[in-house]
This record gives structure tokens, sequence and C-alpha cells, in this order.
């Protein structure tokens, strides 16, 4: 098994690590409480005070801190440390309304190195070794987390940022990057380049990547290892939060380890917010327990994920959360059935022959939800006969409809003419006008 | 009767989707003798015989289409009236299945070819 970053954080045992999360949990809420207006008149309205904390229990007497919230405190409404003692400023891309700034003290920055430092060595990355970090340098934080944890460990980085994919080609084959960084959905664009340019990818020193900051499925790390020829692993984390880092996986690769000695984590009912015992899929609620510059308090991620407690064969005892298989908020409801896009990405992979690109568009034409998927008549999918490629298309219907239980239309789209993404795929348009 | 190569590209069912093929058929100067369209709802495949039909095949990949190449029986016809009848006649009796077919016509106008897509190439080989 790979190293450990830091043993005693890491593999704390459950009373110890019980302990240390209660005492960080009555900081970080009398801290709250007294720096940010937000979270005095939030628990007053509750009726709970900072003193009622008196077991890790007692964070279900809280009151939850959604994104809305957030972007009514724009700009600097969140902050708890002075502004002087803020040496950084992130914000959650704003594709909906105003963005969520967050401050980051010298502490928050330490913070965020060591989280990423343990996530980074859980991916097999050592001082030895030459980080290719395509994630955007800036505001989001995907550039400057993977960056700082870099750093930390020493090993060497290469901050090239997102985009110019015949550069990180280049720099990728004529440096020796052995670590790629970047989200899932670039790394197959950038196979694809690859292959155009005639660059051959399994000649090249890559050994592992850490892909985040959108949602993936176990089919797309299978084929990303096939192309890439490197070992794939997931990397959670948030901005609100701090940023990647926190959860990786390990060398294991089933399940990611949430850094709980830094953040709490709960899983709730996304319709009737209800606490869920482990185990159970729900929405992901997290607590900052020693964040200084904006201290969030059950903060709703709107990510589904489970949670599992339990050593792990690498050594760690960090829960897991699963890989997030959707959003609350992308969940679709398609006929009163519940479809996360996640899951027909899944049923779409497990056809041979079709390319990892897809669109999945919704309309509602006559009082009834439709649901279309294009998909890319690849040449291993061609035929020159149109009842072969009737079949196809029906054969890709029945998958989807077996594994998600919803009927569906498939429609083949010429070959590169889906979007491809260097940052987040959209790739899901609701076009249903609901009054 | 003789063998010659067919290109099938696939095409969404979109306007101006022949003319994105034709113009690389222009741009590389080949020429079309023949060609046929089959639709159906939202996709197509179009079928053509060219005169450079591997340098096509290497273009059309090129600029990203999916494209396949085969080869399909062209069967001499006399251009006058019942040509076409013998042609047909012939091909029921010798029991093949005809999955698509249109009609090329010599420069000279002596003769018409009539480009047959026939799965059991073993079968036609023999008959024709």
């Amino acid at each position: 098994m790979s190293l450990i970053w830091n043993k005693k954080a890491e593999c704390l045992l459950p009373l110890e690590k019980e302990q240390l999360q209660l005492e960080r949990l009555q900081n970080i809420v009398r801290y709250a409480y007294e720096k940010v207006p937000y979270y005095k008149k939030a628990f007053d309205k509750s009726g709970v005070k900072p003193s009622d904390i008196k077991a890790l229990k007692d964070i279900e007497k809280l009151p939850f801190t959604s994104k809305a919230e957030l972007r009514d405190a724009y700009p600097f409404g969140m902050f708890a440390a002075p502004m002087e003692e803020i040496v950084e400023i992130h914000t959650s891309s704003g594709t909906t309304g105003k963005p969520v700034v967050m401050g980051y003290t010298v502490a928050d920055i330490e913070l965020w190195s060591e989280v990423m430092a343990r996530s980074l060595t859980m991916a097999g990355c050592t001082r030895a070794d030459i980080v290719q970090n395509a994630y955007g340098y800036g505001l989001f934080t995907g550039g400057l987390g993977v960056h700082y944890g870099a750093r930390k460990i020493g090993a060497n980085v290469i901050p090239i940022s997102a985009g110019n994919t015949k550069r990180q080609l280049e720099i990728m084959r004529d440096f020796g990057s052995t670590i790629l960084t970047c989200t899932p959905s670039y790394t197959l664009f950038l196979a694809e380049s690859a292959k155009e340019d005639k660059i051959d990818l399994k000649s090249l020193k890559l050994k592992a990547g850490v892909f985040g900051a959108e949602m993936w499925t176990e089919k797309m790390r299978e084929e990303i290892e096939k192309r890439l020829h490197l070992s794939a692993t997931n990397i959670y984390g948030l901005t609100e939060i701090i940023g990647p880092g926190v959860a990786q996986e390990c060398g294991v690769k089933h399940g990611l380890h949430l850094q709980e000695d830094l953040f709490y984590p709960e899983i709730i009912s996304p319709e009737d917010l209800s606490v869920f015992s482990e185990g159970e899929k729900g929405e992901l609620v997290l607590t900052t327990l020693t964040r200084e510059g904006t201290p969030m308090i059950r903060f709703r991620t709107k990510d589904i994920t489970s949670l599992r407690r339990g050593e792990c064969k690498c050594g760690r005892t960090t829960i897991k959360m699963d890989r997030i298989t959707g959003r609350s908020d992308d969940m679709l409801k398609i006929r009163g059935v519940i479809v996360f896009p996640s899951s027909i990405e899944k049923a779409l992979l497990e056809i041979n022959g079709l390319e990892p690109h897809y669109k999945i568009i919704i309309t509602r034409p006559h009082q009834l939800d439709e649901i279309e998927v294009q998909v890319e008549a690849s040449e291993s999918l061609f035929s020159d006969e149109i009842r072969h490629m009737e079949e196809t298309k029906r054969n890709i219907e029945n998958h989807i409809e077996k594994s998600v239980g919803l009927k569906l239309k498939v429609t083949l789209v010429e070959p590169k003419t889906l979007p491809r993404s260097e940052g987040k795929a959209k790739r899901v348009f609701d076009q249903r006008e609901l009054k | 009767m003789k063998n010659i190569k067919q290109l099938s590209i696939f095409a969404e069912n979109k306007p101006g989707k022949l003319e994105h093929i034709t113009k690389v058929f222009e741009e590389n100067k080949i020429n079309i003798m023949a060609f046929n369209i089959a639709s159906q709802g939202d996709f197509g495949i179009m079928r053509f015989i060219v005169d450079k039909p591997e340098k096509a095949l290497e273009a059309f990949k090129k600029a990203g289409f999916t494209i396949s190449m085969n080869e399909v029986f062209a069967i001499e016809m006399e251009d006058k009236p019942g040509g076409f009848h013998n042609v047909a006649q012939f091909i029921a009796k010798s029991g093949l299945n005809i999955e698509n077919a249109y009609v090329l016509i010599e420069k000279d106008r002596q003769g018409a070819l009539l480009i047959c897509d026939i799965k059991d190439t073993e079968k036609a080989k023999k008959a024709l």
C-alpha cells in the first residue's frame, strides 16, 4: 500500500476521533455564532445556543446553511475573520445568480494544503513526482488547491492550468509528467487529441490521475485508465467548504476517504431533511470543524452519496463516502420517475463501442415528459444498412430502459458533434416549460 | 457484371448536411458518378460511387465523418425500354435479395449500370 501523509490524523481510533470532532464542533459553533451575524440570527431563530452542543449528535439541532444564504451574504457577509486576516478569496462558479464568496486566512490555506497533500499522497504522489495540474487556476479552487498540496509534499508542480490541449500533450511528453490532475471529461478530450496528434499515451510517464470537480462513473474510470494508461482516482471537494481535498480515493479505489477530523459529514433526506443513518443514500451535509475565514455550519452540498465507517485496507480509519451519484437539484423527475443523469451515463457506457459523449434533452411536447439521449454514431456503431442502424438504436434504448426504468428515445448524431468539455461538461438540457 | 466500390456516409437529417458532404468531394476533386440517399426519421445513409473511392474514404475520415466502404455489384443494362426488366427477371430467377439499388449511367450513354448491394456475396458471384 502506498504512503499515508498524516498517519496521526488519518488513522485515528473511533473514540479519539469523536472526542476531537466534538471539541472542534463546539469551538466552531461558538465562533460562528459570535462572529457571523447570519449564524447568530439563524441559531436564535431555531432556539439553539452554542452551549447546547454537548454531544456530536446535537449538531442536528442546528439549522442548515444552503447556497441561497451564501448568495444573500454577497460579497463578504459570511466572513468570520476580519478582512486583514483574510489572505485569499475564492468564489464558486456563478452559473445561476451571484457567486458564493469564501475567504481564507493563513490557517485556512494551511488546512487546505494539508488535505490536498493527504489526497495527492493517496493517489500515489511523492516528492519525486511531476504533477501536471490542468485544473483552472483562478477564482475556481481546483488549480490552486492541487498546487498547494503538491507544494506541501514537495513534488514538482507544472501550473499549466486548464485548456490549451496541444500544449498539455507536448508538456506531458517532453517534461515527463507522472501525475495528471484535471476534470474526468477533460481526460477523454486529451486522449482524443493525442490520437489526432499521433502522441502515444502509452509511451508517456503518466502513472496516476486525480480527477474531480464533476460527476463521473466507474465505467468512465475504466475508460480513462485504458486510454491514458494511468491509475485514475476520484477527488471530491467544494469551494464552500475549502475546495478540492474534502475527500479522496486511496489505492483501494472503493470509496473516498473524507477528512473527518476537519470536516464533519452527515447524510440527510433531500425531501424532509431528516438525518439518515450510516449507509443510507442521501444528500451530503458538511460542517467545517476548524475553518476560520468562512466557517460553514451544516452546509447542504446537494451531492447525493452515502457514508461507510470501518477501517480501509489502506490502513486509514477515516469515514468513506461513495462516489457522488447525483445532485439533489439535478435530480430529474421524468413522468414521475426519479432519474439521475449519471445513471443514464452509466447505462450508456456499458454499451460496447459507444463514445463517452452524450447529451440528454428533456421536453414536454404534449403534457408528457419526453427524454432524448443523443449519442455519436461512431465507426464501431456504424453500418451501411439503415435497418442495422435502427437495430443499434433500439438496442441502446432497450438497454437504458432496462437499467434506468425509463422509456426514452435515442438519436444518433454525427461523430464529434456533441460538445466536448474542457471543464465541467453540460450534458443535461431540461427544456420543459413548467408553469 | 463487375464489382465496384461504394462509400456509405452517416448523416443527420438536418438542413445543410448534403452540402457539407458535397463540399468534401469538391475540395478533393473527386467526381461523383452515382449516388443514393436513404433516410429514416432523424438520420440517413448516403451512398456514393465515385472515381477515386480510396482518396474519398480518407478525406471523409479526416473531415470527421463516419464512413465505410464496401464492394457492390454493377450489372450492365441496355439503355432501352425493357432493359431493366431483363435484369430484374434474371435477379429474380437467381433468388437474390437486393438490399439497395440505384442506377449509374455511363458517360457514353450506351448503357447503364444497376448498382446492387447484395449481402450474400457468394451466391451473387455465382449467379452473375
